[in-house]
């Protein structure tokens, strides 16, 4: 299989307006990621697929990553004049940065055909919060419909152009994204969105003479 | 305009059983009626819900419904240490913990660099390829549950599942939930009479195989009801992701024991078995045969095993830190591509854990498989795909 500089300078070639760019990996297993911009993506996974030196036929593991809005704070050394006309002193000049949070979708791409792979791609949100749209490639690999499904449910990126994007393993009326890392667990686990209220009305009406909820041989000890 | 007419005239009642797909056509102008089958159904393995749509007794829509055994493994994992997590992966594919402990156990070697010595090496390939067996026999034994023996061929493989768990509890202490391989080795070596033991086994299972195969192999039921049942097309399979023996059944040449070579999997003289219908019977025969081949394997590595340390000296248990990057470790699981994809920032715990499951992935076409077949084949085909749900749901 070519090399990913060689997969990024053919698709540059290939679709002059996209931005492409490599993700280094520095852990000891290199495996090199691209990042495709939004608006390119679909057009780019369809060509990897389709390509005939890369056919990557098998889209094998998609998952997303939460990258909260992080503060870095960076130390510079700056020498700073003494004003009593002594030696400049060195003092440690500290700025803070806010990198802004996103969410990413990371491909895992394989070719059944070639036996080669993988060619990872990332794609990414604009925020963590209102622009967390990025395209649904299920439609080029149907591999990617219950994978896109449960990103979506658990970390909240909306795919666009996915047939049918419901929460997987969630209820549908919940609400938060549990895999985000600022996800706050409930208090009660326990809660069921159940109208007790009402059942407990329907059950006095239908038997007056019981308290509902209330063990039997508690009540038959109440009575006198 | 008339409603669209039906594109093959339906079978005649009582007719012989010929094709079973049939063509939905509202003769009866009856209405549809949904159903849900499960989460509590006993044929679904467990809590999964299918949500079917039936004109008659016919499949026109089918839906699964996931989440029912769900816990967000994921997360708690990400607020665990590496090796803390080991014993959640056994509760993954809990018939198989084995070879998921391996899954978890390589993807970590990847992102740390790690190396893991000779025997545990070969220690691996015994224990995955010993769950392999273990899976497919159940898996076969649950299959003909579903296709309405009672449990009469799943209490035969159970006789020898228990041979060989009780293997694995002689080895590591517990028969199911094994959490038996550390980053860069093993855990615990086995003695010359444990491998003695399992040689044996392995040396017998054979001849089960052939009571098995000559009690069900050519059973008329098996035939009838899974011959042309539940087809998949290969290039349907590979874009949809299904990958294992439901995959190689389509007649998709990809195991990951060949193709990545994982371990010491090159060193090994094996086959790798492919159907040529994708049909429900092609999966039941693909279990058949991966079992043989495992056997060859087994006696291959049983011979072979080398003495040594089963665990890499500079392997780090305690304050294991891997450097920050990212990997993805995959292998061929008994029911197909298990993977694990791990971040590292550099602290104690992963900053991403995701688990590739092939259980929930190899549902996508379930749909497709299903349509134009009866409620009792959507049955045997789900069965046939062989889920675990502590897998689909995590």
């Amino acid at each position: 299989m070519e090399s990913l500089e060689q997969i990024r300078d053919r698709l540059l070639a290939r679709f002059p307006g996209a931005t492409i760019t490599l993700v280094p990996n520095p852990g000891p297993a290199a495996e090199h990621t691209i990042s495709l911009d939004n608006a390119h993506a679909f057009e780019i996974a369809r060509f990897l697929r389709d390509d005939p030196a890369l056919q990557l036929d098998y889209c094998s593991n998609v998952t997303g990553i939460d990258w909260p809005e992080k503060e870095i704070v960076e130390t510079k050394k700056v020498s700073v004049a003494d004003p009593a006309g002594g030696p400049a002193k060195v003092v440690e000049e500290k700025t803070k940065r806010i990198e802004p949070g996103r969410l990413e979708a990371v491909y895992h791409l394989y070719s059944m055909a070639l036996r080669h792979g993988p060619v990872i791609i990332r794609l990414r949100t604009g925020n963590r919060s209102d622009q967390v749209t990025v395209p649904s490639l299920t439609p080029v690999w149907r591999s990617c419909d219950f994978q896109e499904r449960e990103i979506f449910d658990l970390f909240g990126i909306v795919f666009e152009g996915h047939p049918n994007l419901r929460r997987l393993l969630m209820w549908g009326d919940f609400k938060d994204h549990p895999m985000r890392k600022d996800y706050v667990e409930p208090d009660d686990y326990e809660w069921e969105p159940t109208p007790h209220a009402e059942v407990l009305e329907r059950a006095q009406a239908h038997y007056p003479s019981v308290t509902p909820g209330v063990s039997a041989p508690a009540q038959v000890e109440a009575k006198p | 305009m008339s409603p669209a007419a039906p594109t093959q005239a339906p079978a005649p009642f009582g007719a012989p059983s010929g094709p079973t797909v049939r063509t939905v056509t509202d003769a009866f102008h009856g209405d549809l009626l949904e159903v849900s089958m499960g989460p509590q159904h006993p044929s679904t393995h467990g809590v999964f819900r299918m949500d079917v749509t039936l004109d008659g007794e016919v499949i026109v829509k089918l839906k699964p419904v996931f989440g029912y055994l769900h816990r967000n493994h994921e997360k708690i994992a990400e607020n665990t240490s590496y090796l803390a997590s080991m014993p959640y992966t056994d509760r993954l594919d809990y018939l198989c913990s084995m070879s998921t402990n391996w899954a978890y156990a390589l993807a970590v070697e990847k992102l740390a660099g790690q190396a893991v010595p000779d025997r545990a090496q070969y220690l691996r390939i015994i224990l995955a390829e010993l769950t392999r067996i273990v899976n497919h026999a159940c898996l076969v034994g649950f299959l003909f549950n579903d296709l309405g023996t009672s449990f009469t061929p799943l209490l035969y493989a159970f006789r020898e599942r228990e041979k060989i768990i009780d293997l694995f509890e002689a080895l590591s202490g517990s028969r199911m939930m094994c959490n038996y391989q550390r980053f860069g080795g093993c855990r615990i070596d086995p003695s010359p009479e444990w491998l003695a033991a399992a040689s044996r086994l392995v040396d017998n299972f054979p001849r089960f195989l052939d009571e098995y195969e000559r009690m069900l192999t050519g059973n008329e039921i098996l035939l009838a009801r899974t011959q042309g049942v539940g087809r998949l097309k290969a290039a349907n399979a590979i874009n949809a992701g299904i990958t294992g023996p439901v995959l190689r059944a389509a007649g998709v040449n990809y195991d990951l024991r060949k193709v990545d070579a994982y371990g010491f999997y090159s060193r090994f003289d094996f086959r790798v078995p492919l159907g040529e219908h994708g049909d429900t019977y092609d999966r039941y025969m693909m279990r058949i045969l991966e079992m043989r081949e495992s056997v060859k394997i087994l006696q291959q590595a049983f011979r072979d095993l080398p003495t040594g340390p089963i665990m890499d000296p500079k392997a780090k248990i305690r304050g294991f830190r891997p450097k920050a990057g990212e990997a993805y470790g995959r292998l061929e699981s008994p029911k197909g591509e298990l993977g694990f994809y791990l971040l590292s920032d550099g602290t104690p715990n992963p900053y991403r854990y995701r688990v590739r499951p092939p259980s929930l992935i190899n549902l996508t076409l379930l749909e497709e498989m299903c349509l134009g077949h009866t409620v009792a084949d959507a049955v045997v085909i789900l069965g046939s795909i062989d889920i675990v749900l502590g897998e689909v749901d995590r």
